[in-house]
């Protein structure tokens, strides 16, 4: 069987640190860095004006480092090709973690979406961040494993991908996460896309993704404040107090840090905490305000590195599955990095999404780092 | 990997390489080429600017008495911002404070409203600032009423309490001087925005009428400004600007305090006088100025405590400001008010006679009555007086003889097809005696008056043509009366024209034409003085908190009456008669100083607001002493009837109070002081203060 076949081969190579993509995780590790100094500068004064530990929120962000990166090491152990074995079970702990959150008393609400399961020891996870990989994967598998001697997947095959990635969708719909939603999203066409399934369906998803936002809106499923936030995005002036507020603030203080920025630590906007959510959601602010032009923009480099080292672990992936998987990872880092700094630009509407990598907040990390993980998986078991 | 698979793959490279692409563009856009718009937005968000209003300077009279001063005061103010949320808008709050502050709630919710807020015709009293300064409610409250609201400060969200200056006129001499001195109030939004170079801050308090508007830019002295960088919770995190406030420059008039408060009172006893002789008398205006324009009293009535303004005004003193039924107290009349001068126009009419061709000795017919085409001019009282020179139809006042002499040069002048080139002796010598043309008075709003020539005929007309030349339709019900509906049918016809009935009214200062009591009182000057005009000025000079004269206002000639020496010297003559042996005498028998004067009884068209039609405006316009003229004085009151009885008796009055007769004390007979006074408000108050202590203690011994 081609489990054994793995294993045998498993054991008789052994991942040293050289079988790793240097580039990617070169990048990773100094998107974290970044990430770190950024952390600290936007709770450091504010913490300590107000009487709290300064580092409170720098510790915690080093920590989940740490886990994310034990989970991402994890991840590489095993072949991908196991993975596979056992993604239907992968898949079902991150339906079980969606619907636990939408139960109350599980889950917590935090800024109006049901997202949150709370752990003893104060922790929180936000089981949606972890259903990416699941949906990533789990399409994947479905989507390359073909039977038969077809050349692309059928109509069934991406019918039943689709059906593996609604259900947890719906799921996060209900919370409404609509930040996760949307790149999923576009993590499910991506992969759909690049499986060499029918060119319809691509159009199909991306036309029946433009009336199911509409009509979201229409019926009510999304909820006032994000149609506000929708609004403000048109019109940073419709709902100035609230989100009109912070999209103006966020813009005011990207755009006041010029070509060096004010320099770490040194910005008034955010260290006045104009802006507000700058640790997680609009963590972009402060590398706009302190680092200026040529600190942000070698962040947004980074990901491009990252992103096109990736695309090159997939076109060398020796299996559509691996590829699959690549492409899904690649998807949601991008789409996610371009609306969370797209929206603290005003490019994009105001959704609640972490920047991959720098953000403060467990989940995310550890989802992030993952995905790397799986990455550096496809690269080891396809570089020779 | 399919062709289908790798292509679709190369268009998910595309489309990150463009979202990288879309991000660092709009990076660059916002960070390198909009940046300093960005950067500006940011420290107009970072920073606030805590304003520090400068003292005031203080307003002293020609001899350092103190006008207008600054004084401590406890502010109770209102914070819209939070009142507003409260489930009830804050009006238990507000009931509350008027509790304790001893208020009328009515009062304390009109002061805390803006005054757009409130409907049209129940705005009194509202608050005529901006929505995001606190808004004073009293600025009066007691140190206990203070303790009371600031203890127990969870029980009044919104409401603040501080130490502030209040502008405070302390009548030392007994003088109002509302009208003269003005007001100050708080920063509208027009003010903002219409500023001339000159900047303003919202919590800063600036003249809104008077003295204290027209000097405002030295009064008000530059305003501190501290900017701080603050954070979201307006914490102040570091100070970026610290300009300490500069005080406000002080103000020398040439009023004089004791003069001032003469005039009132007299202004209101000859307005008491009025109605007491069966006169509607309601309103008036005196002026006292010296031979070189300088203003040492300016009064109008009904008046009113120019401190309301500062301590709150009450919904009852801010509707009796304006209203009708009051004569309106907040108008000025000396420098506002319109009114038909009469016979003090004569002296213009005498000089025209003379431009006219007419001799110095020549003598003029005053009957009973003229015919001029089919109306009949009544003299005045219907009385003839004979064959006069023109010095003594000034002293008695002929109104006939002006009849002939007006439609005669009317008719030299074309009629109702005026030649080419009129003449118009009458309005061109009106015009050169400062008719028509405000005189340039150092206060805010001064009306022109109205020179009824042939320029003004033809605006009237054109303006009011329609209504006329459709009186039928466009009139009320009421005015439909045979003789109303032919006057439309004339003013139809030729209301463009100067026709015979408007030249002679004109001769005798009635009809259409209207002066200013400061017109007549900077004209009756011209006449005393030798013949300059001199524009009427209230300043005398700005000194600055130090004592150093930064600015001095020298008087100023701005015209010079056309008339020579022989024709000025017969109309100083005729004034001379009218005291001596003619309109006035009775008013003036038994006064020592010497006066020349000419009374005015003119009659008003129009109504009251009760309906009753208007009583005659009584006029005395004068200068005193004769021989070598010290001051001249014009009264006017409104509805007053003769002008020897109402206003003339007060004039005297006045002069009584100036030159010490009917046993007063003198009050500059031989003329204001022209040293600027030294300013030391202690010193002053503590005189003042003493002066009426005496003056109290000698009442109570009498």
């Amino acid at each position: 069987m081609i489990a054994t076949d793995l294993l045998a081969r498993r054991e008789t190579r052994r991942t040293s640190l050289r079988d790793f993509d240097l580039v990617l995780s070169g990048a990773v590790i100094g998107l974290l860095g970044i990430g770190i100094a950024l952390v600290y500068a936007a709770t450091r004064d504010w913490f300590a004006a107000n009487g709290l530990d300064p580092e409170y929120y720098l510790k915690r962000h080093v920590i989940n480092i740490l886990i994310g990166s034990l989970l991402a090491w994890g991840t590489t152990l095993i072949d991908y090709r196991l993975i596979r074995a056992y993604t239907p079970i992968l898949w079902a702990f991150g339906v079980l973690g969606l619907i636990l959150v939408l139960i109350p008393g599980v889950g917590a609400t935090v800024n109006g979406a049901r997202a949150w399961i709370s752990l003893p020891g104060g922790f929180q996870i936000q089981p949606a961040e972890l259903a990416k990989i699941s949906i990533i994967v789990g399409m994947a598998l479905i989507l390359s494993e073909l039977t038969g001697n077809q050349k692309y997947p059928e109509h069934k095959d991406v019918l039943k991908a689709l059906i593996v990635a609604a259900i947890p969708l719906l799921l996060i719909v209900a919370q409404p996460d609509l930040g996760t939603v949307l790149i999923i999203s576009a993590a499910v066409v991506t992969i759909i896309a690049v499986s060499g399934a029918p060119t319809r369906w691509i159009f199909g998803l991306v036309a029946v993704a433009i009336m199911g936002g509409f009509a979201a809106v229409q019926v009510g499923v999304v909820s006032e404040y994000q149609v506000k936030r929708l609004e403000s995005f048109i019109d940073p002036n419709a709902d100035p107090m609230f989100s009109g507020y912070q999209l103006r603030q966020a813009r005011i203080t990207i755009g006041s840090g010029g070509l060096t920025g004010t320099g770490l630590f040194q910005g008034p906007q955010t260290n006045g905490r104009f802006v507000p959510e700058q640790q997680t959601d609009f963590i972009f602010t402060v590398a706009g305000e302190q680092l200026g032009f040529i600190g942000a923009g070698f962040i947004i480099l980074l990901y491009g590195i990252f992103l096109f080292r990736a695309f090159a672990i997939a076109r060398r992936s020796e299996d559509m599955f691996g590829r699959l998987v690549c492409i899904g990872v690649i998807a949601w880092f991008g789409f996610q990095t371009f609306e969370n700094i797209g929206m603290t630009m005003g490019l994009m509407p105001m959704t609640g999404v972490p920047l991959p990598f720098i953000s403060y907040g467990g989940s995310s990390m550890f989802a992030c780092l993952i995905g790397v993980g799986l990455l550096q998986n496809v690269h080891i078991r396809s570089s020779r | 990997m399919t062709d289908r698979s790798r292509l679709n793959m190369i268009v998910v490279q595309v489309l990150i390489a463009s979202i990288i692409m879309a991000l660092l563009g709009r990076l660059y856009y916002m960070q390198i080429a909009d940046g300093d718009r960005y950067k500006a937005a940011a420290l107009n968000v970072q920073s606030r600017d805590i304003v520090t209003p400068a003292n005031r300077g203080v307003i002293v009279d020609n001899t350092g008495v103190p006008l207008a001063i600054n004084r401590a005061g406890l502010q109770i103010t209102v914070d819209r911002s939070i009142l507003d949320k409260l489930p009830d808008q804050g009006s238990s709050v507000l009931l509350k404070v008027a509790q304790i502050l001893k208020l009328d709630f009515q009062d304390v919710f009109n002061r805390t409203r803006l005054c757009s807020e409130l409907e049209v015709g129940s705005r009194a009293g509202c608050w005529n600032g901006t929505r995001y300064q606190p808004i004073p409610i009293t600025k009066s409250a007691s140190e206990s009423q203070t303790l009371s609201i600031i203890e127990r400060s969870d029980q009044f969200p919104g409401i603040d309490a501080r130490p502030v200056s209040i502008r405070y006129y302390p009548s030392l001499a007994g003088e109002n001087g509302a009208h003269l001195l003005g007001y100050i109030g708080p920063i509208t939004e027009s003010n903002l925005n219409n500023d001339e170079g000159y900047r303003y801050y919202r919590n800063e308090l600036i003249g809104k009428s008077g003295i204290e508007f027209q000097y405002d830019r030295y009064l008000r002295g530059q305003a501190g400004v501290r900017t701080v960088i603050v954070d979201r919770k307006e914490a102040v995190t570091r100070e970026s600007l610290n300009n300490v406030p500069i005080p406000g420059n002080n103000l020398v008039l040439n009023i004089n305090a004791r003069i001032q408060a003469a005039v009132e009172r007299e202004l209101a006893a000859s307005v008491i006088r009025g109605k007491s002789l069966g006169r509607k008398s309601d309103s008036g205006a005196a002026i006292v100025m010296d031979m070189k324009g300088r203003v040492v009293a300016l009064a109008s009535y009904p008046t009113y405590d120019p401190n309301i303004w500062e301590n709150g005004i009450t919904v009852r003193q801010a509707k009796r400001l304006y209203s009708e039924w009051a004569a309106v107290p907040a108008l000025s009349r000396v420098t506002q008010g319109g009114f038909a001068p009469a016979s003090t126009f004569k002296v213009v009419s005498t000089a025209a006679a003379i431009a006219a061709g007419y001799r110095l000795d020549q003598r003029f017919d005053c009957p009973a009555r003229v015919e001029i085409g089919t109306r009949t001019f009544n003299n005045f009282q219907s009385r003839a007086q004979g064959v006069l020179d023109l010095k003594r139809s000034l002293a008695i006042s002929c109104d006939s003889m002006w009849y002939q002499i007006a439609y005669d040069e009317w008719v030299r002048d074309g009629g109702l097809r005026p030649k080419d080139n009129p003449n118009d002796h009458f309005f061109s010598t009106a015009r050169a005696f400062g008719f028509g043309k405000k005189t340039g008075i150092d206060l805010p709003s001064e009306s022109s008056g109205r020179l009824p020539d042939r320029s003004w005929k033809k605006a009237w007309y054109e303006q009011n043509r329609d209504f006329y030349c459709n009186y039928r339709e466009r009139a009320k019900k009421s005015q439909l009366t045979p003789l109303l509906i032919e006057i439309a049918r004339e003013n139809c016809l030729d209301g463009d024209k100067v026709r015979a009935g408007d030249a002679v009214n004109f001769s005798i200062g009635q009809g259409d034409v209207l002066a200013t009591p400061l017109q007549i009182a900077m004209m009756y000057t011209a006449i005393a003085n030798g013949g300059v005009l001199y524009q009427p000025f209230i300043a005398k000079a700005v000194v600055d908190p130090s004592g150093k004269v930064i600015e001095e206002f020298k008087p100023k000639a701005i015209g010079k009456l056309p008339t020579n020496k022989k024709t000025l010297k017969l109309i100083q003559a005729g004034l001379r008669e009218v005291v001596t042996a003619g309109t006035a005498t009775g008013s003036f028998s038994g006064l020592k100083v010497e006066v020349s004067g000419k009374t005015g009884t003119a009659q008003v068209f129009g109504r009251n607001p009760d309906g009753s039609s208007k009583d005659d405006t009584s006029w005395f316009a004068s200068y005193a002493p004769t021989k070598k003229p010290v001051y001249t004085v014009v009264m006017m009151v409104s509805q007053g009837g003769f002008g020897g009885s109402t206003s003339g008796v007060g004039v005297r009055k006045v002069y009584e109070a100036i030159f010490g007769e009917a046993g007063r004390k003198p009050i500059f007979p031989g003329g204001v002081p022209a040293t600027i006074p030294e300013i030391d408000i202690t010193k002053k108050l503590r005189e003042e203060n003493l002066a009426a202590r005496e003056n109290s203690l000698r009442g109570e011994v009498k």
